[in-house]
């Protein structure tokens, strides 16, 4: 056995493709660590954000890794589709399998985990603490540890680009494929590691989340108070919490399988791949849910926001929520009609996806009537609200036609499905996620995007978003089945062709939404939010200046509705200026947080690569960097009234000013 | 001028996807992949009476009560019983109507249920191996490589197996498909009504050679013809034996088509149980009686330790 493990000079990449991947990234990695360390930053940026538990700037980092994962997602989705657009007629195209197989396991995993997880949590952390009228969550170090996992996780994944290889699996990596016999690199490994750590982070944030809106809502606000976000993001949770167990225990048993011979999913020695296959969708199915869920949420702010109404429905919403969360758990099987179930099972399964259908067609209907007689400011954020409800419904439609075993029998495995869930989770939550973000930019960053090239990021989005996935509706029905390297189907090539020209507008809206950040860094002192209340919103979080005070609420509001803060407008309560402050009871940060992330992901590529000492010393690190942090001292401190007075003094007068 | 233009596009884009459509699900040749064709249309029509009033009211409310046109302002309006019973109701409703027909239609087209017909049908053990696909004929005692015959308007019973990764058995324009897992036997029926050479491939990713895992299945016209087809594999003269079998197990991309005068017998059940490990293997042909009839796989299986129960009693 080697000091290193299996890890060889082999490792490194000889693709020029990835050479040049990696040339760039270094080099702009280089670039900016010069203009960090030139700055003079790197213990701001230290002691200030990676070390944070402010669940406000965890939110933000959140943010920055899902978009920053989200141009690796976007450009494995780029080559795929441009591979897929040239390999026709029986061309071989320039990717061949054994890099595109990388490529699209790589782009499942990244996008669903790395990028729309992010987000969701990002805005999670951002938004629901405000909205309850907390002053952070209920376990702030957790919350850091949580997000340093998730960068662990990423952090692996864009390791194997350079060292070794990712799964060439799918991303589901189903056994026996996944298993050592078919997979003998390290690329199922890195995978398994990847999610494994941002899992257990993920499992954290459900946990620390159920346990804020539990325990630290402010006084008066009753459950069927909370705000309609907070409700969806809660029901994530529950569905997190009882959801990503299933996954760890999977991919335990997989490492087991993998790694010292045990035979849950071999073929041989009693093993069974479908034991594997149902777990992985019992996580899998919930999984979408946790990504829908508080889209859902957003976009039930974002139109109440912006037609100037009370929600349609509240109670409708929360229990609709809470009928998705339940049955998204007894569904799982759809994914595999094909497997051989017999008709009652297979017809259970479909029908119970369907039921889904009836508390999402409400939730569309409770928009539909918030809307109606609102007056309807058509911000960028109503844009992608309004782009979702007419997209979503049609991914509703094909999803209910796929929970037809009849249909599935035809459809399973095609490009119809990637069509489907595509128009489910780009015109679903990732157009949730982009609507929240436009719409609680201001309150993070203190001033506002450039809402010109909203609109244009929202078209561009909107119409690749036609181009690239209504083909492949086309394809699934022509008979083209998913993850093919190479075509040799005339009748095929046409839909191939729109399909990549569709990614290509998408990249001018991904595009779009970089040059909206970067116009509103620019022009950030002419477009400076002083209200903390540009949209005239309805609940706490537009009580608070743009970016709210590190400790949220100086005095924890009183809550009677359900739209708090419009009550508290019309009430003529809101922005008061009290005499006298209490002191601030606040969490300290820590660096605890990092150096686990760090010692996490010294754990996981030490596994991947069979390096035992490194596994025994990062464990053994861990678990001390962990006792150590609960022993510390100096966990809290406590803000004094007077800078507390101070500090509301200046937003109020900034608010008075208008 | 407008709307004509988009409507000539519109045509034109219909007319594409229809003539497109050769060869894919919506082009079915057989009686299951009709039936499938019908449900997915039927489904999708219903869906369409909620979607399109949805889609048509969504940007019908955003034009009408945007900003500055002066209509009817409620900000406090947000419960009505009527409208919330409505909305729970017509999707209730269309998802009872779709949930019956998803009962009905998944015990019709149940893969496993052979398909009721004057004909006999004919038994096809396929196993999946990297990348191709082996075609046993137990009854014909002929196999075949990626290629597949079977008389028009006869049902054929799949017997489906792997060799290693977990592949699908899939003709578009037959119909349903099935996965094919080692160490165990699924199955589906199908039949094509009409002539022709369809396309036949994995339907579900199995590694480095996958886009490769394709096959031709040739209805032929009539039994004459298929018989015709059957005297052309035996005339190749070539033996699957084990040894042969072992030799093609050894991974491989685009396969050439193989012909198989004489199989192993048995040797699609020696290729489930090598994954058993041979734990709890029969000799299915130790006894005379058993030898007078072709082997039919796990209802022999069962038979026997329905007998060796019985005599136990």
């Amino acid at each position: 056995m080697s000091f290193l493990g299996k890890l060889s000079w082999d490792a490194l990449p000889y693709d020029p493709i990835v050479i040049g991947t990696l040339t760039v990234v270094a080099i702009g990695g280089a670039f900016l660590f010069a203009l960090i360390t030139k700055m003079k930053k790197w213990g701001w940026l230290w002691r200030e954000w990676l070390t944070s538990v402010d669940h406000k700037r965890l939110g933000i980092m959140y943010i920055i890794l899902a978009f920053v994962m989200l141009i690796r997602g976007f450009a494995d989705a780029i080559m795929m589709r441009t591979q897929l657009a040239l390999a026709t007629n029986g061309s071989e195209g320039y990717l061949p399998p054994d890099h595109y197989d990388q490529i699209f396991t790589a782009h499942g995993v990244i996008m669903i985990i790395f990028v729309a997880m992010p987000f969701m949590t990002g805005l999670m952390n951002l938004i629901v603490p405000l909205q309850i009228g907390a002053r952070d969550v209920a376990f702030p170090f957790l919350n850091n540890l949580s997000f340093w996992l998730a960068v662990s996780g990423a952090l692996l994944v864009n390791i194997s680009l350079g060292l070794g290889e990712f799964a060439k699996t799918g991303w589901v990596a189903y056994p026996p494929l996944s298993g050592l016999e078919f997979s003998p690199g390290v690329g199922v490994d890195y995978y398994i590691w990847a999610l494994q750590i941002s899992g257990l982070g993920t499992t954290l944030t459900g946990v620390n989340f159920l346990v804020t809106v539990l325990k630290m809502r402010t006084p008066g606000m009753k459950l069927m108070q909370m705000p309609i976000f907070t409700w969806t993001c809660t029901w994530a949770n529950v569905l997190i919490v009882a959801s990503f167990p299933i996954l760890t225990a999977a991919l335990a048993m997989l490492t087991l399988d993998r790694y010292l011979d045990f035979h849950f999913f071999t073929n041989d020695a009693g093993g069974n791949a479908m034991m594997y296959i149902n777990l992985f969708w019992a996580w899998g199915h919930p999984e979408v849910y946790i990504l829908v869920l508080p889209a859902f949420g957003i976009f039930s702010e974002v139109v109440s926001t912006f037609t100037g109404k009370r929600l349609f429905g509240y109670k409708s919403m929360v229990y609709a929520s809470g009928a998705i969360s339940i049955l998204g758990f007894i569904v799982w099987l759809h994914h595999f009609f094909t497997m051989g179930s017999s008709a009652s099972v297979n017809a259970f399964f479909g029908i119970m996806t369907m039921i889904i259908a009836i508390p999402t067609g409400v939730k569309l209907f409770n928009w539909l009537f918030t809307m109606y007689k609102g007056r309807i400011r058509m911000e960028v954020p109503m844009l992608w609200t309004i782009g979702f409800i007419i997209i979503f419904s049609i991914g509703g439609m094909t999803g209910v036609l796929l929970a037809v075993p009849g249909a599935d029998y035809v459809l399973h495995n095609s490009l119809f499905l990637i069509a489907h869930f595509h128009n489910t989770i780009i015109g679903g939550a990732v157009f949730g996620y982009f609507a929240g973000f436009t719409f609680w930019f201001s309150k993070a960053m203190g001033f506002h995007l450039d809402p010109k090239w909203g609109r244009v990021s929202f078209w561009c989005w909107t119409i690749g978003f036609l181009m690239a996935f209504m083909p492949l509706y086309v394809l699934g029905f022509l008979g083209m089945t998913r993850r093919l390297n190479h075509t040799d189907n005339p009748d095929w090539n046409i839909w191939l062709y729109i399909a990549a020209a569709g990614a290509f507008v998408i990249a001018i809206g991904i595009a779009a939404q970089f040059i909206q950040l970067f116009v509103a860094f620019r022009d950030r002192n002419k477009n400076k939010d002083t209200t903390g209340d540009p949209w005239n919103g309805h609940t706490l979080e537009w009580s608070l200046a743009s970016p709210p005070q590190f400790y949220n609420f100086a005095k924890l509001p009183h809550v009677e509705d359900i739209d708090a803060f419009t009550d508290m407008k019309e009430k003529g309560t809101a922005y008061q200026r009290h005499a006298k402050y209490e002191p601030i009871h606040m969490p300290s940060n820590t660096n605890a947080g990092p150096i686990m992330g760090a010692l996490a992901t010294a754990f996981g590529f030490a596994f991947v690569w069979h390096i035992w000492w490194l596994v025994a010393a990062s464990f053994v690190g861990l678990i001390v960097a962990f006792i150590a942090r609960s022993y510390a001292s100096g966990k809290d401190y406590y803000v004094q009234p007077d800078e507390v007075a101070r500090i509301e003094n200046e937003h109020l007068d900034n608010v008075a000013k208008g | 001028m407008l709307t004509r233009n988009l409507s000539k596009i519109a045509l034109m884009a219909l007319v594409a996807l229809l003539a497109g459509c050769q060869g894919g699900v919506l082009d079915p040749k057989g009686q299951i992949g009709i039936q499938e064709k019908e449900l997915i249309i039927t489904a999708t029509i219903l869906m369409l009476l909620v979607v399109v009033p949805v889609i048509l009211m969504t940007l019908y409310f955003a034009w009408k009560y945007r900003e500055g046109r002066g209509e009817a302002y409620e900000p406090k309006w947000s419960h009505s019983t009527k409208i919330e019973t409505i909305v729970w109701a017509i999707p209730i409703l269309i998802i009872i109507v779709l949930g019956w027909i998803t009962y009905k239609t998944t015990h019709e087209l149940d893969p496993y249920k052979p398909i009721a017909s004057d004909e006999e049908h004919i038994t096809v053990e396929v196993v999946s191996l990297n990348w191709k696909w082996l075609f046993i004929y137990p009854d014909l005692g002929i196999a075949t490589v990626n290629e597949l015959a079977f008389p028009t308007n006869v049902p054929v019973e799949y017997k489906i197996t792997s060799a290693g990764t977990m592949n699908a058995f899939f003709i578009p324009q037959l119909g349903s498909m099935i996965y094919s897992m080692a160490g165990m036997e699924t199955k589906l029926h199908l039949i094509a009504n009409e002539p022709g050479v369809y396309d036949g491939f994995s339907a579900n990713y199995s590694g480095g050679g996958f886009s490769g895992m394709k096959f031709k299945a040739i209805a032929t016209e009539t039994k004459e013809d298929f018989q015709a087809w059957v005297d052309k594999v035996k005339a190749s003269g070539e033996a699957l034996t084990t040894e042969r079998y072992e030799a093609l197990v050894e991974p491989t991309e685009y396969h050439p088509v193989e012909y198989f005068a004489t199989v192993k017998e048995g040797l699609f059940f020696d290729i489930i149980w090598e994954y058993m490990g041979d734990h709890g293997r029969i000799d299915y042909f130790d006894k005379p009686d058993y030898a007078a009839q072709p082997p039919a796989g796990f209802e022999l299986l069962e038979r026997k330790a329905r007998e060796s129960e019985e005599a136990s009693q």
